[in-house]
């Protein structure tokens, strides 16, 4: 939780002697802290509420009429306050607090996770007794119990700091575990048959003060001092700081780093416990080539068998030698570093020379909205008395951390959030004004809000609603955050409802992206037209053209193009860079065309993914965990990513592999290291110049990419008519869950049961109408195609529309998705029985 | 089965009616539900969290912070045996030693016929009147072994009718006479509380 900053005059006290500044209003623990005065502490965590739990921070406070004692987290400081930390009284009361907080604590340490990096442990030894007087019997539970899936509960070791119980009930608005009882008998525990069913359930793990919390994929699998440690980026949109812990070259535990910019230390569980997956049997550690392998040929030649590294490049190498450029595509990318970005954006246009390139797998904004808007950053957006225009789906279940920062900044900070999402999230109970237009109607809606032109009704949303939501943009910092919120609504609603915001004075934007590193991948070039550091093919290639030899001239194809031209035979060699677009691109039978037409396909990837099935050539590469680089978040902001282990078998780093092929192709790539990439580029791109990629390290905010303004954002042109729903049919959101049928949760054996088969979700009040039974399979269709599905009631989707998660086990939505429609009408046919 | 009742779900809602904030109607459901089936069971915490919109857990904390609130089956007429220190020094232990003899169960205990419980409780504030005991929180006041029994076989036979069966404490209060309610009848015609403003909840 953040205090709002009233006054940020300093003012002078006096800690154990020494008078030093601190900043007014601020908490009297932060500031001794500050001073350097460490003060134990048990319940205080600076970004949750303070609630004196624990006692532990006591120090004697003067205020000008003789000392007291005052626990620390729960003052403010004031001007002229003397503050004692060392007394006499103080130590008698530490060592006392102590030996309360032991009587029920079992010493249980030896066999303890906790034990080795247990604040208890620590501070019982620096302040405490140090033996015990209590001779009675300690109280007992059974231990330890399971509160989810993934965290156990040993209540004997709870010491009642509220920190998880507040963790859940202010930070993510999760209160499924309380304190239960009374007195001697409390303890933290969740309701009878009610698990703790939260997104982010692994901080409280990381936050507990003592060996109460523990984390199943972490229990008794190493001791704190044999851990390894080194500090990170979680390759996901908005690149979460973390901590990687090791032992004997093996990640046990994914920590979250508090970083001031993004994450404020928390992750979701997603990510936490996704260092499983990429350490599973499954990865990749071996290249892959249909029929003729080194020593097993699949006699067949049809499957893919293990091959060498030699004979999986001489088989890319025959398939690019004196290749038409045009009739060679690289798709995806996200997946890689930033300078594996540039590796391969290099390889493919500046050696191979084609520029048909694409990060994007067509459910992504377009680079022109990625780039072009003027940018804001999370904390930018989440200062007291703005208002933020939410254009995105539930921000819980695709970008938790951002979800936690909004949370707060809606809570704590007097942030108007206007929330425009095609059905009820975790964040509306929170907003000023929560709307949930149809999908296809955002562009009217927002022009009504932004204009105040308001007609009667738009878009299933009251003139009342809409007047209120215009009421709350005048007079203050709008700020907007988007992103495609679902795969039923086309890009263009959005693009309009964008430039409708964009008239709003001094309106900026944070556009959201689905995969880990696209906002790189921009920057470094992978999309058709791009060169790295946000110069164009047209702009950029004289700065380019020394070292990338052989530049295409024309900008080229991005993904739907791509897949277009291979499925009417048109590409010959298609990369696929950790993409799989049987799985992701909205239009399957597309991909399955185009990967079925297309000659060689060759996959960089960690996983055997459906597409990766389909190639001729499987390169393993290495994940997050084992190779250095940096990656660039939603934000723009550019942070480590370290290497701590060595790579399964012979995966190697992704700009590794393109430094390889493009030497076999005749050309140095002109790179060894991680290193020598950001040096040329930085030596190139004015946009990355003034990094110093070496102290990267040492910010702990990452450093900002700031450049707009060179890809300009282009508005819609035409208005997009509002299309009434008739009343037999509803309108499709596709949503996204957090735990889905990825890889990442799939081969994370934790992770795996989470996920839940697809289901139909609609409103009580539809659900009725159409009489439909609860579970029953129905068949939904839109256009010429129809799937089955079972469905389930949700009172977060309006009436009038109906959700599928599109990705999960079950029926493919992505089958209704008509080319070209702004948004999807289905009709619902109830009769259809279990059987058919 | 033990949800609300539709009788006492109409009256649920008009109690949540009299709040600005469902959650403050919390506490009195947990009573409406104990009047209905003596406790306060699970399914009954989680019809409540659907009424007030909170997770169970939190009704669960709210419900188990307070001992009048039972989750475990207790007898028609629970009987609490004060030991406080005036009737520790007056006797107190003696009651429960005889209370036990006398019903036949143990502390915490059901007898057969399911009419009594008994348990030994913290000070209830009746000193002067020690050893002192509660029967579903109506006070006995001098309690002697053979009153004790007395008392048992009065309202074994129906012929106390003072005390009513347990979880019907809320019975009164849903008959306030209108003239004796505290603060303005109607809840529109009050102004908001002054900790709504405070806490910015209303905001």
């Amino acid at each position: 939780m953040t205090e709002i900053q009233q006054d940020s005059d300093l003012i002078s006290v006096t800690i154990d002697g020494q008078e030093v500044k601190v900043k007014s209003g601020e908490v009297l623990i932060d500031a001794c802290e500050e001073a350097g005065v460490d003060i134990p502490r048990f319940c205080y965590h600076k970004r949750m509420s303070q609630v004196g739990m624990c006692r532990m921070c006591i120090v004697e406070v003067d205020t000008g009429r003789g000392p007291s004692l005052q626990p620390s987290c729960m003052m403010d400081v004031s001007e002229g306050m003397v503050i004692d930390t060392q007394s006499e009284e103080i130590k008698k009361i530490q060592d006392g607090v102590l030996e309360f907080l032991l009587i029920n604590h079992p010493l249980d340490c030896p066999v303890c996770d906790k034990g080795g990096e247990c604040p208890l442990q620590d501070q019982t030894m620096a302040y405490g007794p140090g033996e015990t007087r209590f001779v009675e019997e300690k109280r007992h539970f059974e231990k330890p119990i399971p509160i989810n899936d993934n965290v156990y509960l040993d209540r004997e070791r709870c010491i009642l700091c509220d920190r998880c119980t507040r963790f859940a009930d202010e930070v993510v608005g999760d209160p499924l575990i309380q304190f239960i009882d009374r007195g001697n008998s409390t303890q933290v525990n969740t309701f009878p048959e009610d698990p703790f069913a939260s997104y982010f359930s692994g901080n409280i793990v990381q936050l507990c003060p003592v060996g109460a919390l523990t984390a199943k994929p972490y229990r008794f699998k190493a001791r704190p001092w044999d851990l390894e440690e080194i500090e990170s980026t979680y390759p996901n949109p908005l690149g979460d700081r973390i901590v990687v812990q090791s032992s004997r070259d093996q990640v046990l535990r994914l920590q979250g780093l508090d970083s001031e910019a993004v994450n404020w230390g928390w992750l979701s569980d997603k990510d936490r416990f996704s260092f499983e997956a990429f350490q599973s049997e499954y990865r990749l550690d071996n290249p892959l080539v249909r029929g003729g392998g080194l020593n097993k040929a699949d006699k067949s030649g049809t499957g893919l068998v293990a091959s060498s590294w030699a004979g999986a490049m001489s088989i890319i190498t025959e398939s690019l030698n004196g290749a038409d450029p045009d009739r060679v595509a690289v798709i995806g990318g996200a997946r890689l570093t930033n300078e594996s970005q540039y590796a391969w954006a290099k390889l493919a246009k500046g050696i191979i020379g084609t520029d048909h390139v694409s990060a994007d797998l067509g459910d992504d904004l377009q680079p022109h909205v990625l780039l072009g808007l003027p940018r804001a950053t999370i904390s930018e957006a989440c200062q007291p008395n703005n208002t933020i225009v939410l254009l995105t789906p539930d921000l819980k279940e695709e970008y938790g951390t951002l979800f936690i920062r909004l949370r707060d900044a809606a809570k704590n900070l007097g942030v108007k959030i206007i929330e425009l999402s095609p059905m009820r999230t975790a964040l509306s109970a929170d907003a000023a004004v929560s709307l949930h237009p149809l999908p296809g109607e955002i562009g009217n809606v927002v022009q009504a809000i932004t204009t105040g032109d308001i007609p009667r009704e738009i878009g299933g949303i009251s003139g009342e609603d809409l007047s209120l939501a215009h009421s709350h943009l005048k007079d203050t910092n709008v700020f907007v955050i988007v992103s495609r919120s679902s795969m039923g609504q086309s890009e263009e609603p959005i693009i309009e409802a964008l430039t409708s915001l964009q008239e709003v004075d001094n309106c900026r934007f944070l556009p959201l992206v689905r995969r880990a590193n696209t906002m790189g991948a921009l920057d470094m070039g992978m999309a058709p037209g791009l060169l790295p550091g946000r110069n164009t093919l047209s702009s950029g290639s004289s700065v380019f053209s020394d070292i990338w030899p052989n530049l295409p001239t024309e900008s080229g194809a991005n993904t739907k193009q791509i897949l277009q031209k291979a499925a009417d035979g048109d590409i010959d060699t298609l990369f696929l860079l950790g993409a799989d677009p049987l799985t992701d691109f909205p239009d399957k039978a597309l991909a399955k065309a185009a990967l079925e037409r297309t000659n060689t396909i060759i996959s960089v990837d960690l996983f055997v993914t459906p597409s990766v099935y389909e190639s001729d050539v499987v390169l393993p590469a290495a994940s997050f965990l084992e190779a250095d680089g940096s990656h660039t978040n939603v934000e723009g902001r550019i942070t480590p990513i370290r290497q701590k282990i060595t790579p399964p078998g012979t995966a190697r780093p992704d700009w590794m592999i393109a430094a390889e092929i493009s030497h076999r192709l005749g050309h140095d790539l002109g790179v060894d290291t991680p290193e020598d990439i950001w040096e040329e580029l930085g030596s190139r791109s004015a946009v990355h110049g003034d990094l110093d990629y070496r102290k990267l390290d040492h910010l702990p905010d990452g450093h900002l990419i700031t450049a707009t303004g060179r890809i300009p954002f282009i508005p819609a042109e035409e208005r997009i008519e509002t299309r009434p729903v008739d009343s037999y049919a509803m309108r499709l959101i596709l949503g996204r869950r957090m735990f889905d049928q990825g890889t990442v949760t799939q081969m994370s054996p934790s992770l795996t049961q989470l996920a839940e088969k697809s289901e139909l979700r609609i409103n009580q009040y539809d659900f009725e109408r159409l009489g439909i039974i609860e579970g029953a399979q129905v068949e939904v269709s839109s256009g010429g195609a129809s799937i089955s599905i079972s469905v389930k009631v949700d009172n977060r989707v309006r009436r009038s529309s109906a959700l599928i998660y599109s990705n999960l086990e079950g029926a493919d939505p992505r089958e209704l998705l008509i080319e070209g429609a702004h948004s999807i009408d289905i009709r619902i046919d109830p009769t259809v029985k279990e059987s058919a | 089965m033990s949800r609300l009742n539709e009788e006492n779900l109409r009256i649920a809602r008009q109690i949540l009616s009299r709040y600005p904030k469902k959650k403050s109607a919390l506490i009195p459901l947990l009573h409406l539900s104990q009047e209905q089936n003596g406790m306060v069971t699970n399914e009954a915490m989680e019809h409540i969290a659907e009424l007030v919109e909170v997770t169970p857990a939190e009704v669960l904390g709210t419900c188990s912070f307070y001992e009048m609130f039972k989750r475990h089956p207790v007898g028609e007429y629970q009987i609490n045996i004060c030991h406080g220190i005036s009737c520790h020094l007056l006797g107190a232990e003696d009651v429960l030693e005889h209370a036990e003899k006398s019903l036949g169960v143990k502390e915490g205990e059901i007898t057969q016929d399911g009419k009594f419980s008994f348990e030994g409780v913290e000070c209830i504030a009746a000193c002067t009147e020690a050893p002192c005991l509660q029967v579903n929180y109506r006070y006995v006041n001098r309690v002697s072994s053979d009153e004790f029994d007395q008392l048992v076989t009065d309202l074994k036979n129906g012929q106390n009718t003072q005390i009513p069966k347990h979880g019907t404490l809320a019975k009164t209060r849903q008959n306030i006479q209108s003239e004796k309610l505290a603060g303005p009848a109607e809840v529109e015609s009050a102004s908001p509380p002054v900790w709504l403003q405070r806490n910015k909840e209303d905001q």
